[in-house]
């Protein structure tokens, strides 16, 4: 067996004062809600505050997740998180030829402000905060989200949420995207300006090392490139303009955590320590919000086997034990039986009930940090951090993030982490319960979401129709408004904003904006 | 066998999951196949070109949005369409059991759950997949 980290730092068999020569507790940690934050964001952290519990989720046509939503808030969730399907998440529209079989599959499908309007019918959007997990066309949901607040009588300043809008990480791991990396950034500007004029309880980035370390990446590498992201964004905010104080209390975080335990509450502390220093040495930020590295956290997809699925509720239960003690603002928990489709409504709440057990039983929430001063979490987590500079530093080298990514950097170091993980599973070296020991003879019947084909043809109809009902000679003048934006200088936002109220659909805003920008293809790299 | 297995492996769908397809490219690449990989977000169309134009033995299709019941079936018409129906075709992904045997009876010869080794994919490929044009 190998007596190292998932992200290959070697482990001795015990830790003690001689691993923290030179380290001293008043710099590396200061107090819980103290710069560098190494210990919490917030002086009493669960104790003054849970966690916010939110559960992932949408598919089908906007009317089934919508009673999803419903479900999930009569259960005691907290927040909501939409998850899109494909066509939404690419820019196109359910009756494009490529949305073909995908409609509705892995996320809800929202074409336009009307699928918004059902999405959202009867939740209020002043006291629930939604985040989004979008990114190439944040630009448009965000717009549509902002209009249905407005049909429901919501001021802009009382809409909380995030929309994903990390596009950086999509070119790197998650890859839906529309338009090249350069563009994707100037709309992330407009975005930003937006956001700190008009929205100021929404989280405009939510940086994400989620589907980096699902796509392969060590932890280290998750926290590396995530953090070098952030820099790159903190960088087009204030080539936009704006202060930096202005726009980084709104940026937040998203976190994978794996199965290894402590390497994954030594990441979380590492990324809080690194991002206070990056905010307050490298850019100069005074107010101390701007120093907080705020996250949302999710259990391991990639960790759940399709072999003996009950098992994934062990797992996820010892990974959201980590986020916790790793101090995650929220968190959203797996479901078994992910590795089969979307999850039921049964396996959704076993996956919510287990935060609660931790949030209500286990106690774990009592005292802040409580992992602070142990030899060997304090050491890993300096060994964490170390390594992630010295990515950071590379990074750096090669021009920052957006040079990076168009060299094929993190892409690469992420194909190979998992060729090289796949390679200790096949050999035995990492064990895998049920996959590459104590294996069983076994047929699985457990029962999987089924999502009814009729909703592709349904949503196809319901916006074919919707172009045939609108005032097509509005939709035409504020499309072309927002073609002359993105081809000039003017903030692209507005623009967007005034499409969707007309009634514009995902498809043809993005459609423009490609048009003017051009579509991004990714050489094929093994 | 005269010469190595010429595998086009593919991602149809929109979804960019390329972590599986990647790591069998590679495994199947030391195992001594020749791989094409296409890249991301193909259209079936697009793929059965690519396995025309290559010449290829077999394609493995990837997809983890929940396409494969539409996709899946309509490559393996277009290439008896092009009259290339004896490219064996397998495919992966996140898959319910439930539409396995409707897959297979489209004329998917494979379909690989979560949690299939590398070792499991790269034999069945030796044992089903022959060189095309070369006699058995």
């Amino acid at each position: 067996m190998l007596k190292e980290t998932l992200s290959g730092i070697p482990i001795k068999d015990v830790y003690g004062p001689d691993d923290l020569t030179g380290w001293f507790p008043q710099q590396a940690l200061g107090r819980p809600g103290e710069y560098p934050f190494t210990r919490g964001i917030h002086p009493t952290m669960y104790r003054g505050r849970l966690w916010t519990m939110r559960q992932f989720a949408g598919f089908g046509a906007a009317e089934d997740a919508n009673r999803r939503f419903h479900y999930l808030l009569s259960q005691g969730q907290t927040g909501l998180s939409v998850a899109f399907d494909m066509p939404t998440l690419m820019g196109y529209d359910s009756d494009h030829p490529r949305a073909f079989g995908e409609v509705g599959r892995e996320g809800v499908a929202v074409d336009s402000l009307a699928d918004m309007e059902i999405l959202f019918k009867d939740i209020p959007l002043d006291h629930v905060t939604t985040s989004m997990t979008i990114n190439a066309p944040a630009n448009v949901l965000l717009a549509l989200y902002v209009a249905v607040a407005e049909r429901q009588g919501i001021r802009r300043d009382q809409l909380g949420g995030t929309t994903q809008t990390d596009m950086l990480k999509e070119f790197i791991a998650q890859k839906e995207w529309i338009v090249p990396p350069r563009p994707s950034m100037r709309l992330i500007q407009d975005m930003l300006v937006f956001g700190a004029r008009e929205l100021p309880r929404w989280n405009v980035i939510s940086i994400s090392g989620y589907h980096i370390r699902e796509a392969g990446s060590t932890a280290v590498q998750e926290l590396a490139f995530t953090l070098a992201d952030g820099i790159a964004y903190v960088e087009a905010g204030l080539a936009a303009g704006l202060d930096v104080d202005a726009f980084a209390p709104r940026l937040s975080f998203f976190f994978d955590v794996h199965n290894d335990f402590f390497e994954e509450i030594a990441k979380l502390r590492a990324a809080r320590r690194m991002w206070a220093r990056i905010m307050r040495e490298r850019f100069g930020a005074r107010n101390p919000r701007s120093w907080w590295l705020r996250t949302h956290a999710q259990t391991a997809g990639v960790s759940l086997t399709a072999q003996q699925p009950l098992n994934n509720i062990a797992r996820v239960a010892l990974q959201a034990l980590a986020a916790v003690l790793g101090g995650t603002q929220s968190l959203h928990t797996n479901s078994m039986d992910e590795t089969y489709a979307l999850p039921t409504e049964e396996a959704v709440t076993v996956a919510l009930r287990t935060q609660q057990i931790l949030a209500w039983e286990s106690d774990v929430v009592s005292s802040a940090d409580p992992f602070g001063g142990s030899y060997f979490v304090e050491a890993l987590t300096n060994q964490v951090e170390e390594a992630a500079w010295a990515s950071i530093k590379r990074i750096d080298e090669l021009g920052g993030m957006v040079a990076a990514v168009e060299a094929g950097y993190p892409q690469r170091e992420i194909a190979d982490a998992s060729f090289r993980f796949q390679q200790q599973v096949e050999r035995g070296e990492r064990v895998i319960v049920g996959v590459n020991d104590f294996v069983m003879a076994e047929e699985t019947h457990i029962p999987t979401l089924h999502i009814d084909p009729e909703v592709e043809w349904r949503q196809i109809e319901r916006t074919r129709r919707l172009r045939g009902e609108r005032d097509g000679a509005v939709v035409a003048r504020r499309l072309e408004a927002l073609r002359r934006a993105a081809e000039g200088s003017d903030n692209t936002m507005e623009h967007v904003l005034e499409c969707v109220r007309a009634y514009a659909t995902l498809g043809e805003i993005c459609g423009v904006l490609k048009k003017v920008y051009g579509e991004y293809r990714e050489p094929a790299i093994i | 066998m005269d010469r190595a297995l010429r595998i086009l492996l593919a991602k149809p769908g929109l979804d960019g999951h390329d972590r599986g397809i990647k790591v069998v490219a590679r495994a199947l690449r030391d195992a001594g196949c020749e791989v094409i990989y296409t890249g991301l977000h193909q259209t079936p169309e697009m793929i059965v070109t690519a396995a025309v134009q290559e010449d290829v033995d077999a394609i493995g299709l990837s997809i983890l949005s929940g396409a494969h019941n539409a996709l899946f079936p309509r490559i393996v018409e277009m290439l008896r369409e092009r009259g290339v129906g004896d490219i064996v075709v397998f495919g992966g992904g996140v898959i319910p059991e439930a539409d396995i045997p409707g897959l297979l009876s489209a004329g998917i010869q494979k379909i690989f759950s979560p949690g299939a080794s590398l070792g499991e994919i790269v034999q069945w490929v030796r044992e089903n997949v022959r060189p095309r044009g070369v006699a058995a």
